[in-house]
């Protein structure tokens, strides 16, 4: 940019300074002349774009009529398959897209071919004119003299104070647009009811696992025993329940302290819902041990207690601890050490909760 | 000659080449599809197919599997993964692998069916795996509503709500399963073919992979009732075309609007 | 005085049927008045001006088509077992929201298409409001005295936005209910009363079974009130303020030029709403929408691969994906007296979302304060006359579309078979180095376009003839422009940066000096207009080959 300021005003490409703005400028030579138009002076061309114009106002019945046929003779009856709506569909479309262009394209051949096409110019006018504002300020003083608010403070000022309280209790009606959370968060249905522990069963048919069912390399995706028996909030709590159980070589499962009780055999069950935002971390790799989370792809490691490798999660995925009953069916030993799913502000206090 | 050389030169030249090899590949391709199909499969192996197998696994598959598919650092050891397993990957023409990548590439399959047949009778008899599924399970004749609840649980997150297929972690992807046969979509889900899951009888019961199937040919078979689906990859690809395609026929109309007539 | 006058006239009798009706009208409502100040008023005319209209035209065929919707659409969560046509659902356990959208997809007549429509207009609405503020910004159509409005086009922006968002969700199916899984997370982040937020907007936990009813009534009518209330603001604002108009030969801040209200502007403004309604039909008749029968209805426990939001809330969703959660030890889920900070989610959520509009709301103030200009524009800039301004629009532009991008960084996986990984990674990258390799570039290519103005204004048209000269020397023929050509090419100002003033104290401020140097920043790199005088010297300087142009430029003058 060296000879952008060499002041030249001669030298074709380059920059001139300061006094630029200064120098002559080229005149406005005013709007161009006029074009005549074919149109406008072949008496054929003009009569031409009339019929134009007509031909599209006539298209445009033709797609009313289609539209309207497709509506009434196309029967969408116990007989009608997906091809069928697909006609419909499309012929519905077509008329509509024939009657709204044909009008369209009509107007605008009509405005652009045979309507006058002189460019003209209007003044504009100031937006606020210093009579206007001088008049305007004189009408406000005369009503701020005539309230005599400015003389009578206490009216103002309680005034001011009655309005700024006065949206309240607006907000306040709303308190009841949901319940307070308490720690309705920690908790899941995998907790053990009245001592039994819950079995892990197939979703979505609710079938209990047993843990030979589970080969190396299967995944299962599963709710809590009773999750489908429930009438109230059913989606509530399978949000927060469900699990993926897989199977690894027991070896490649390295558990830190107080997890070792906490899987079966290489059997693990890990929450499904991803730490990150919540969506159900439902992808596994079974060769690279890896959980992938499709909506923002979080990657979990199995082989090291779900811990984050990739993507926006910060926290591994929750761990349900599993055990075998008697008659050989998984079952969880007892709840979540932690709240499942998205952080929350509460969610440490929760958890050292839980853990105490 | 000089007359062919000239036309060597000739600008189309290369463009014709191509649509020959084109028409080349695609042709064979073509015959080699019939001769697959024209062979119905059995899943009952006679000693002689076992035999066969092994010679040519000893040929194609033994680099990399190793000698008696006991596996090598290339390549997993094929002991007890079924002639299911040998069945989708070599008569999806996954197997042989072209290179080593983070995943095999479906491809037109390399041996004809009596070969496959004989690999996978080979690999069957060297531990017991799942077999090549019976007819029954692959008329798509099950209950598609439930097939498709299973399908959204077990499958959806991966190869897409509509089978449109989806990506994994590094370089690898879950495919779309239009045009994949019954067969193999039945075979991948009982030996869990690369990173897939294994989804055995337990999981998902034979009754329940007939329905899945069943979904899955039936919403191929339906196509769309809205028009052309665009890829059915959702709001992506429903993006793209309104800016493209919409916006591109709106601004169309714009110019012509404020132009003026000659 | 009116009052005698009007007496005074004599009383005007209308002499047909229709007639009589209009003056009817006329005198209790005083139409004559209005006909007379809008009926020719003048309005410029260029393709790029109609965006505003494709937005308005998209929300009445919104407004038709959602009501058509509403008719059938019951928001219910109540549980239920479909029995529709649709055999791949038969009897699946879903909501009465997702199964009354199924009704209007397969059981009532055209509600497919109304449904296609619907959605295919709220993609372009947003689109093309969009494109508009994009158009707007880039002719600086927003200085003096359009910065109000300026303001409130930014806030139907944001109303689009959430007016698309609140109708995404209604039809409860798999891929909104994640969709609004993501938006509860999100909400669950911010700190001290995120948790309390969540709960109240979905009545409980989530999904809970109000958040559809909730969110129907915000998309059927709060949303939409705004949205015509704002609209209304802004189209009498357009009126008080006029039209801009491009720069050109007759062109300037105290004109209008362009065509008259009635017949034409009227006619091709009217027409050009059928002709978007048009469009639209064709993308629904052909082309797929949101198929919610692929998805299958709500369930915390499933997933589809390619979960993305509608295309503008893309680049948040984007923006959620780039953000690492872990980078090298440290976490961004981060417990800070006991309660959890949650930044890995915080972050990408309301930083990016915040400075673009932000900056974009901010924006005419702030070249405002740079320039010192307080003088009305009704005459735009071509961009490339206000490089650094196109610039900072270039790389804003960017900045937003490497967030878009990430929100498909597994299709763009798959699609070019590239590791998931590595898309994530490069646009990572980018979303930090590729706003500032957009500033330079479209810096450089502004300036390079207005040398080459000026290079044409100054030396005519390049014509692709070749003469060779008596004495030898080839020269390709320039063809001189006509004075309206050249005008377009040197018509506009080209501001120089304004140095510090010190204030009434004599004191140069801290405020002053920066103001100076961001001045400084925005034109220092210019290239003036061409003068009269560099005219006549270009035509002096080269000589010979002048003359055989100018030989020719006689000609083209001499009829």
């Amino acid at each position: 940019m060296g000879n952008h300021s060499d002041g030249s005003p001669n030298h074709s490409g380059t920059v001139a300074t300061a006094g630029q703005n200064e120098v002559e400028k080229f005149q406005d030579p005013g709007i161009p002349p006029h074009r005549l138009r074919l149109a406008d002076t072949d008496p054929k061309a003009a009569k031409r774009a009339e019929r134009q114009v007509a031909i599209l106002f006539g298209s445009s019945v033709v797609g009313t009529v289609i539209f309207l046929v497709a509506y009434f003779a196309i029967d969408l009856g116990p007989d009608s398959t997906i091809a069928t709506i697909r006609l419909q569909n499309a012929l519905l479309g077509i008329g509509t897209a024939f009657a709204m262009l044909g009008i369209g394209t009509g107007i605008v051949h009509w405005a652009k071919a045979l309507m006058p096409d002189h460019e003209v110019s209007e003044e504009r006018h100031a937006i606020r004119t210093e009579e206007d504002r001088q008049a305007a300020v004189r009408i406000v003083d005369d009503i701020v003299e005539e309230t005599g608010i400015k003389r009578r403070p206490l009216i103002r000022n309680t005034l001011l104070g009655a309005v700024a309280l006065a949206p309240l209790p607006a907000l306040a009606v709303f308190g009841d647009l949901g319940p307070r959370p308490d720690d309705k968060l920690a908790h899941t249905m995998w907790a053990p009811q009245e001592g039994k522990l819950k079995r892990l069963t197939r979703d979505p048919d609710g079938t209990p696992i047993k843990a030979s069912d589970v080969t190396i390399g299967s995944a299962f995706h599963v709710i809590p025993e009773g999750l489908n028996e429930l009438h109230e909030g059913k989606l509530n709590e399978k949000a927060k329940a469900v699990v993926l159980l897989m199977r690894l070589n027991p070896e490649s499962l390295k558990p830190s302290a107080g997890r070792e009780d906490w899987s079966y055999n290489g059997i693990v069950a890990y929450s499904k819902i991803c730490t990150h935002v919540g969506c159900p971390v439902a992808l596994y790799e079974q060769q690279t041990h890896h959980l992938l989370c499709p909506c923002h792809q979080s990657t979990f490691d199995l082989t090291q207690e779900c811990k984050v490798i990739f993507g926006p999660a910060s926290r591994p995925l929750p761990q349900l601890p599993i055990a075998v009953d008697a008659e050989g069916y998984l079952v969880a030993t007892s709840d979540f050490k932690e709240p499942v799913g998205p952080s929350y502000w509460e969610r440490d206090e929760h958890e050292r909760n839980i853990n105490s | 000659m000089k007359a062919l050389s000239q036309k060597r030169r000739h600008p189309l030249a290369a463009i014709a080449l191509l649509l020959m090899g084109l028409l080349l590949t695609g042709g064979l391709y073509a015959v080699a599809t019939t001769v697959n199909e024209a062979k119905a499969s059995t899943t009952s192996f006679s000693a002689n197919d076992t035999e066969e197998g092994g010679k040519l696994f000893a040929a194609n598959c033994a680099t990399c599997h190793g000698m008696g598919a006991s596996g090598t650092k290339d390549g997993p050891s094929l002991v007890g993964v079924g002639a299911a397993a040998v069945d989708f990957q070599v008569g999806t023409g996954r197997m042989p692998m072209q290179m080593n990548g983070p995943q095999a590439y479906k491809k037109p399959a390399q041996f004809n069916d009596e070969q496959t047949h004989q690999l996978s009778a080979y690999v069957a008899s060297l531990g017991p795996g799942p077999s090549i599924p019976e007819e029954g399970l692959l008329d798509a004749q099950g209950n598609a509503a439930e097939g498709g609840e299973l399908f959204r649980v077990n499958c959806a997150m991966c190869h897409n709500a509509a089978a449109a297929g989806g990506a994994l972690t590094r370089g690898k992807f879950a495919p779309a399963l239009a045009d994949v046969s019954e067969k193999h979509i039945y075979e991948a889900m009982v030996t869990g073919p690369q990173n897939m899951p294994v989804f055995n009888d337990a999981n998902v019961s034979p009754e329940g992979k007939r329905d899945i199937i069943t979904f899955l040919k039936q919403i191929e078979a339906n196509g769309s009732p809205g028009g052309a689906d665009l890829g059915a990859l959702g709001p992506v690809s429903e993006g793209l075309f309104v800016w493209i395609a919409g916006l591109g026929v709106i601004i169309a109309f714009t110019i012509w609007l404020t132009s003026r007539t000659s | 005085m009116s009052a005698t006058s009007t007496a005074n006239a004599p009383a005007f009798v209308a002499k047909t049927k229709g007639g009589r009706i209009t003056d009817f009208v006329d005198q209790r409502v005083g139409g004559s008045g209005i006909l007379r100040e809008f009926g020719r008023k003048v309005f410029p005319d260029h393709w790029s001006f109609m965006f505003g209209e494709v937005a308005l035209y998209s929300f009445v065929i919104l407004l038709l088509s959602g009501t058509f919707l509403t008719f059938f659409f019951d928001p219910s969560m109540a549980e239920t077992h479909y029995d529709g046509s649709y055999t791949p659902l038969k009897n699946v356990e879903m909501s009465v929201a997702y199964s009354s959208s199924l009704d209007i997809s397969f059981d009532v007549r055209g509600g497919l298409f109304m449904r296609q429509v619907h959605h295919w207009a709220a993609l372009l609405f947003v689109a093309s409001v969009s494109v508009h503020m994009l158009r707007v910004f880039f002719t600086g159509a927003f200085r003096k005295p359009r910065e109000l409005n300026w303001v409130v086009g930014g806030v139907l922006l944001i109303l689009s936005m959430a007016a698309g968002f609140t109708g995404y969700s209604l039809p409860d199916d798999l891929l909104s209910g994640n969709g609004l899984r993501i938006i509860d997370g999100v909400i669950k982040s911010i700190p001290v009363i995120g948790t309390y937020i969540s709960f109240f907007l979905f009545g409980g936990e989530f999904p809970g079974t109000v958040i559809i009813s909730r969110l129907y009534m915000l998309h059927i009518l709060l949303v939409p009130a705004l949205i015509l209330l704002m609209i209304v603001i802004h189209l009498f604002m357009v009126v008080v303020h006029k039209h801009t108009q491009y720069p050109g030969p007759g062109r300037n801040d105290g004109n209008v030029v362009g065509y008259p209200l009635g017949p034409v502007y009227a006619a091709k403004a009217g027409g050009f709403f059928f002709i978007v309604f048009g469009v639209i039909a064709l993308m629904a008749a052909f082309f797929t929408i949101n198929p919610i029968w692929n998805y299958g209805p709500y369930d915390p426990s499933p997933v589809s691969a390619g979960t993305q939001p509608d295309w503008y809330i893309g680049w948040v969703d984007g923006a959620l994906r780039l953000m690492p959660g872990v980078i090298g030890d440290f976490h961004f889920e981060y417990v800070i007296f006991g309660q959890v900070l949650t930044l890995n989610v915080l972050l990408p959520a309301l930083v990016p979302a915040g400075l673009v509009f932000t900056i974009l709301f901010m924006y005419p103030w702030i070249e405002r304060w740079i320039t010192k200009d307080d003088r009305e524009h009704h005459v735009l800039d071509r961009p490339r006359n206000a490089p650094t301004r196109t610039a900072i629009g270039m790389a804003g532009f960017t900045f937003y579309c490497v967030m878009w991008a990430a929100a498909s960084s597994d299709l763009i996986a798959t699609h070019f078979h590239v590791a998931l990984n590595d898309v994530t990674y490069w646009l990572r990258a980018l979303f930090f180095i590729g706003p500032v390799i957009a500033f330079i570039v479209t810096k450089r290519v502004a300036l390079a376009l207005q040398r080459k103005d000026r290079e044409i204004a100054l030396h005519g048209r390049e014509t692709g003839r070749i003469v060779r000269l008596p004495h030898g020397e080839f020269i390709e023929v320039h063809a001189p422009l006509d004075d309206y050509k050249r005008y377009k090419l040197v018509g506009f100002e080209s501001p120089v940066p304004l140095p510090a003033v010190p204030n009434e104290h004599g004191v140069v401020t801290r405020k002053e000096k920066r103001r100076a140097a961001l001045s400084r920043w925005f034109f220092e790199d210019r290239v003036a207009p061409a003068s009269p005088a560099e005219l006549e010297a270009a035509h002096g300087h080269h000589g010979q080959h002048e003359a055989v142009e100018s030989a020719e430029g006689q000609k083209t003058l001499s009829h």
